[in-house]
């Protein structure tokens, strides 16, 4: 008797916590740029991760159907609005995750919240996802320019980095990576002594060099990204940069770039990362579970450690709240603290910024090396509650 | 220091060389390009995808063979002009009696096959090539330091350039070709194979471009778009020069290189229009480009 109870009272349950999943499919639409520049460091591979998310997380097992879509946009502003709108108006999809290019994310970021779904950024970098533009669809997991600023800025100009030349590319994101690092580098005591912005992407950045050495600046920050900053790393090596006594600042540079680029060419080169798959047991297992099934058994970088980790704290937020409703869905996600064997513990903010701690490391010499995706040394560990920008500075209206 | 505009003449003169270098890439691939459309009439969208090629052919022979970059320089361009010729024989020949239109759609379909295959099996973030041991480092010029590689580039295509022009214009093989295109039917009277002759042209044009990649490898990362982002600058250049003028092509490229490189310095966010600005002006005053003879 008892027993029937409980399973009446276990269905009704289950069935109205089904009944708040709208059409009763979770579906988590992964955009990035599926071709582009950028295809290695997202790409196919943030599908994976949020695979490997939606696995652990074990929506199977607990009654849960997601499904998984992806899409290119072609690191187009136009082109990923249409397929947000399309998405989310007829294709029933309920949460965006990933959208690197950050002025793609940033109108992403602006559809989302008309729509009043969820929006997961892993690939972004624009501080201002969580400063000005900051809306309360969304979630900025990864890392962002303020935060790599910080990390490698303060670094270097600790260790005599103080005079500054900006190569930077020509669209959001690098205007927010190049505002974000003059400003550590003006209050860290150092000076910037130019800057140029190069049309994105770009191939052939001798010339931009040129101007760069000619600054006699001692750093010479590279605010791009990808493909552009493989090729202005390559290129300066071999215009004699770094022989001539400067230094190159990556500001953002990814596993793959570095893989890209050989140990020979890169060695030596300083950034700062929020993930990186040599950490522990548990980054490691995740490395080769990833890796097999990857496009060309590639090693996860941040952005796709990134999508893994917001996509199943996504699902238990759902879980905890029994609805997918994208505004209620996050503010779940802020309220509950975050916990994955990726990142570790941490912890959703009001103004929508993921905080965890941040690496800032180097770049192996080929002979330090013992395999093909042992690439960086952790110089050191930068905390949760110092790696992002205080609360207060971003001036996000929510938090007002 | 003397300047101008505000831009001392030293790192002038650093950056016009640096316009030519690039002007060196232009002009190899729109040599190319104009040899393929001023004999066979067709553009050949196909010829990024084939500059990419060449890259890659030379990427594969060192790592998979151990055969250096001199050997490259060689081998890539038989290689992938020997891809090109069975293109023109099993699918362009087809095409030749049609509006040029559809000799276009067919090579862009080409150049995305080749590119996705390319992207599918090596991945976007490009592969390194190392500038041969011979070519490393590099001379200080006094008003800026011009890597060893970088001039030879210069050399080389310049040289490759001005020999395609003369076996071109002033051989008897070039009077052959020009022949043949003017009127196939009276050259084939004389005994001469006419498609062999149109095959191994295409395949000639296709080599100048993975000749390109092979030069390009050292100093880009060898990736799959690596000729998509340069065949529309390559397309404006060769209608700016005017289309199938091969001085034109060689003119135009290193012009044209040394234009944007200015830009860089002047005013470095126009840097990738300037040279469709150009374009636009040209075939407003000269529909058929600086050096194009209107039909």
């Amino acid at each position: 008797m008892n027993r029937t109870i409980i399973a009446a009272a276990v269905a009704a349950l289950a069935g109205t916590a089904q009944a708040q999943i709208s059409d009763g499919v979770i579906k988590i639409g992964v955009m990035n740029d599926m071709s582009g520049l950028y295809a290695d460091l997202t790409g196919p591979g943030s599908v994976v991760a949020a695979r490997l998310a939606v696995e652990d997380f074990g929506a199977a097992k607990k009654g849960m159907k997601v499904e998984i879509v992806s899409a290119d946009h072609q690191n187009k502003p136009d082109v990923g609005s249409t397929i947000a709108r399309t998405w989310y108006d007829t294709d029933k999809v309920d949460v965006i995750v990933d959208v690197p290019t950050s002025s793609v994310a940033l109108a992403v970021n602006q559809i989302t919240r008309e729509k009043g779904k969820a929006f997961l950024v892993s690939g972004a970098a624009t501080s201002d996802l969580t400063g000005k533009a900051c809306s309360p669809n969304t979630i900025h997991w990864t890392y962002d320019t303020w935060m790599l600023a910080n990390g490698t800025g303060s670094a270097i100009v600790k260790t005599g980095g103080d005079t500054w030349f900006f190569l930077t590319a020509d669209y959001a994101f690098g205007h927010a990576l190049e505002r974000d690092t003059e400003a550590v580098v003006l209050k860290s005591g150092g000076k910037v002594l130019g800057k140029v912005r190069h049309p994105f992407p770009g191939s052939d950045f001798s010339s931009f060099l040129l101007q760069a050495q000619s600054s006699k600046a001692k750093i010479i920050g590279l605010a791009n990204a990808g493909g552009d900053t493989i090729n202005s790393i390559k290129q300066a090596s071999e215009f004699g940069i770094v022989k001539g006594g400067q230094n190159l600042a990556g500001l953002l540079v990814f596993l793959t770039d570095v893989k890209a680029l050989g140990l020979q060419t890169a060695q030596g080169l300083i950034f700062t990362e929020t993930f990186y798959w040599d950490q522990n047991d548990a980054t490691r297992a995740f490395a080769k579970r990833f890796s097999a099934q990857a496009p060309r058994n590639n090693y996860p970088t941040m952005i796709h450690a990134g999508v893994y980790s917001a996509v199943l704290h996504y699902l238990k937020a759902i879980e905890a709240a029994k609805t997918d409703d994208g505004t209620k869905v996050i503010a779940q996600m802020k309220a509950m603290p975050t916990d994955d064997p990726l990142f570790g513990k941490g912890s959703v903010r009001a103004d929508g910024r993921k905080l965890h701690a941040a690496l800032l490391v180097e770049v192996k010499k080929p002979s330090e090396s013992t395999g093909p995706w042992d690439l960086y040394k952790i110089r050191a560990t930068i905390p949760a509650d110092q790696a992002f920008r205080p609360l207060a500075d971003g001036g996000c209206p929510l938090v007002k | 220091m003397t300047e101008i505009f505000g831009v001392p003449t030293q790192a002038l003169f650093g950056q016009l060389l640096i316009g030519l270098i690039n002007g060196s890439f232009y002009a190899l691939l729109s040599l190319g390009l104009a040899v393929i459309f001023g004999l066979l009439n067709i553009i050949n969208f196909t010829h990024g995808a084939q500059y990419m090629m060449g890259a890659f052919v030379a990427y594969l022979l060192l790592n998979r063979f151990g055969v250096g970059y001199w050997w490259a320089l060689l081998v890539a361009p038989i290689v992938v002009g020997a891809t090109g010729a069975l293109i023109e024989r099993t699918m362009l020949a087809r095409l030749y009696k049609l509006d040029h239109l559809y000799g276009l759609l067919l090579t862009f379909g080409l150049a995305l096959m080749i590119q996705g295959l390319f992207r599918h099996e090596y991945g976007s973030a490009g592969l390194p090539y190392q500038i041969p041991a011979q070519l490393q480092g590099g001379q200080n010029l006094g008003f800026m330091f011009l890597p060893n590689y970088r001039a030879w580039v210069i050399i080389a295509s310049l040289a490759v350039c001005l020999g395609t022009w003369f076996v071109i214009e002033r051989t008897k093989l070039g009077a052959y070709l020009r022949a043949a295109t003017e009127n196939p039917a009276l050259v084939q009277a004389f005994g001469i194979n006419v498609p062999r002759m149109i095959t191994l042209t295409y395949g000639f044009g296709v080599s100048l471009a993975a000749l390109a990649g092979v030069m390009a490898a050292p100093i880009y990362q060898v990736s799959p778009q690596m000729g998509a982002d340069l065949i529309i600058v390559v397309f404006a250049v060769v209608v700016i020069g005017g289309m199938g003028s091969i001085m034109g092509a060689i003119v135009t490229g290193f012009g044209l290189g040394v234009i944007e490189g200015l830009t860089k310095v002047f005013y470095p966010e126009a840097s990738n229009t300037v040279i469709f600005i150009i374009m636009a002006i040209v075939l407003m005053i000269r529909p058929a480009g600086l050096f194009g003879a209107a039909k």
